[in-house]
């Protein structure tokens, strides 16, 4: 086996050594990516963040294969076109999983306990893909996108918006939609699902009052996750 | 803690989870998650498809609407369309949307600059060689005080202005505009000059897709601004005419429509409905105060954990109930 | 490859509207809005499998 190529003693003044140390004392591996989930996680509402993730794993995935012959090539073939279908129905299932899985998290008051930029992330991924959907949607190059671009524009000059974002300018969205609000996006739901592992999925509300919140017992012997190890 | 921050934030007493956990599978179900979706648009792609109304052209716009093209023309021309007289960011014709004190619109300046009677009009029509005729009305039409050109430019559009009125009102329009052989003769009451020679050309110009390619050139070779045949096309009526059999227009909920009968842009619901109402419905400043409340809104809704009333409501309405049923009842039990 | 663009049902028709007062939606956005609704109510409504491991049994 080859020798490790860190040094034996950790150098502190090591940019590389602080930004590791600081990744593994937030998200150790076990937290990172824990193999087991409190037992209140027993509804299908829970389902909807990660189908979320899904579609947004859909959306990108078809788009980059509309990216990859340009945006012309859907309308005079039928591969493009099955690929633009894909996409389209993929962006209508993301934001329906999306909006489900916001109501859930309203009724849960999911932003308890610490959660606020869990709830701050969630909001503000919402709010930028409704404008990665309009650059799309002035981006294909149709009728659709001629008269949403001529509308919009209305809407963006009155809020000064238009002056740097110009939506009847189709290089200019095109970059945006394929490039840096996806990014943006990406990002953003990264922050938010790195969020929810380091505070846990919100615990309910309690049904009474009580003095303490009276931890149960250490783990079975029938093979139950035990709380040791498991940050919530 | 004070009254204010209490009402900002509610007392938490949410405590970290020290009970059971289960084994859960977080990378399966992410397969499972990308399997399903992928299953669900490829059913509703095979069911469905997805629409492509193919683009207007200008040629289309001024063979289908030859009267429609050239009223719109003249008003580029004479500086009355609503592109014309847009103000910022193409131009500053007009001072733009305001709320109160607040004029972003103005403030961010002419970013786009069109000049409509030079970009539409007469910049094309440069462009079209061996006719005499169009170059000495060019030529009349440029070496013209402004007072002039005016006057020449509306006594050819208020024929036009008039019988597309008539139209609208559903009324009998005056016989001063009629089209033969795909041309348009307009009969004015005053002189028009030059301009009647101008307008029969760019007709001619746009007919055979000259404007569509003479507005999309600009400094360089390779382009994809589209602003200029796009603005130039929605000051006429075919785009809103293909918008309205399409349920596309703002009294419509148009924006949040797709072509056809697909689903569109449901999220854009709220966005909408300001619009329907008043004072919003007959405001010139329509746009700007609609962005307005749902920039305030968007906000609110970032920040709902800090809203008093709105911050409490799950738990006084017991949705969570039904979420953590499982919970509660074993937790009664044990 | 045509065919890749075919569907079973033609929806490129102009949309019928469901008309209420001020309110014109396509028929298309109120089946996804009431969709939805639908949906997140079944998902508050019907049981999450695994309650055995929960509770601490096999699975």
């Amino acid at each position: 086996m080859p020798p490790s190529p860190a040094p034996t003693a950790p150098d502190a003044h090591s940019w590389t050594v602080k930004v590791r140390e600081a990744g593994v004392e937030a998200l150790p591996p076990e937290k990172l990516l824990p193999d087991g989930q409190p037992t209140y996680v027993a509804s299908w509402i829970y389902m909807f963040g990660v189908a979320s993730i899904a579609s947004l794993i859909v959306i990108i995935g078809s788009g980059s294969i509309l990216a990859l012959k340009g945006p012309a090539w859907w309308h005079y073939t039928g591969v493009g076109h099955f690929f633009n279908s894909i996409h389209m129905w993929a962006v209508e299932l993301f934001f329906f999983v999306m909006v489900v899985h916001l109501w859930g998290k309203y009724w849960m008051a999911a932003w308890r306990g610490g959660r606020t930029r869990v709830w701050i992330t969630g909001a503000i991924i919402f709010l930028v893909a409704v404008p990665t959907a309009l650059t799309g949607y002035v981006s294909q190059q149709n009728f659709d996108a001629q008269w949403i671009s001529t509308q919009a524009k209305d809407g963006l000059n009155s809020v000064g918006v238009g002056a740097f974002f110009n939506v009847t300018n189709f290089g200019q969205m095109y970059s945006w939609h394929v490039l840096l609000l996806p990014m943006a996006v990406v990002l953003l739901v990264s922050a938010h699902v790195l969020l929810v592992r380091t505070h846990g999925v919100v615990p309910p509300f309690e049904l009474e009052k009580r003095p303490e919140f009276a931890p149960v017992a250490a783990p079975a012997a029938d093979g139950a996750v035990s709380a040791a190890g498991q940050q919530s | 803690m004070s009254r204010f921050s209490r009402m900002i934030h509610p007392k938490d007493d949410t405590q970290q989870w020290k009970g059971r956990y289960y084994p859960y599978d977080l990378v399966k179900e992410l397969f499972i998650a990308v399997g399903v979706i992928t299953l669900l648009a490829l059913v509703l792609t095979i069911l469905f498809s997805s629409p492509d109304d193919k683009p207007s052209t200008i040629a289309q716009w001024s063979q289908q609407k030859p009267a429609d093209f050239t009223t719109a023309a003249v008003k580029e021309l004479d500086g009355t369309s609503p592109t014309a007289e847009y103000g910022p960011p193409y131009n500053h014709n007009g001072t733009g949307q305001e709320a109160w004190i607040i004029k972003p619109q103005k403030w961010l300046g002419v970013s786009h600059p069109i000049d409509t009677e030079l970009d539409f009009v007469v910049g094309p029509l440069e462009t079209i060689p061996g006719d005499p005729a169009l170059t000495a009305a060019l030529a009349q039409y440029k070496t013209a005080p402004e007072k002039q050109k005016k006057e020449w430019a509306e006594a050819y559009a208020k024929p036009l202005e008039e019988t597309a009125t008539a139209e609208e009102e559903k009324k009998t329009p005056p016989n001063t505009v009629t089209e033969s052989n795909g041309t348009v003769i307009v009969k004015t009451s005053g002189n028009a000059g030059p301009v009647p020679v101008m307008m029969t050309s760019l007709l001619a110009m746009a007919k055979s897709g000259g404007v569509d390619g003479s507005l999309l050139t600009s400094k360089q070779f390779f382009q994809t601004d589209y602003t200029k045949p796009l603005l130039f096309m929605a000051d006429g009526g075919l785009l809103s005419e293909r918008a309205q059999e399409q349920h596309l227009l703002g009294d419509q909920w148009g924006m949040m429509n797709e072509t056809g009968s697909y689903p569109g842009q449901a999220w854009l619901w709220l966005y909408a409905l300001w619009y329907q109402v008043e004072p919003f419905k007959s405001s010139e400043n329509a746009d700007i105060l609609v962005m307005i409340i749902m920039g305030v809104l968007s906000l609110a809704f970032i920040c709902i954990p800090f809203i008093p009333i709105v911050n409490r409501v799950p738990r006084w309405i017991p949705i969570y109930k039904l979420i953590w049923k499982e919970h509660y009842r074993s937790e009664q039990s044990a | 490859m045509n065919v890749l663009a075919a569907a079973v049902f033609n929806l490129n028709h102009p949309a019928h509207t469901v008309d209420w007062e001020f309110i014109h939606l396509s028929v298309a956005n109120v089946v996804v809005i009431g969709l939805m609704f639908v949906v997140f109510f079944l998902a508050l409504l019907l049981p999450f499998p695994g309650a055995t491991r929960r509770r601490g049994g096999a699975s």
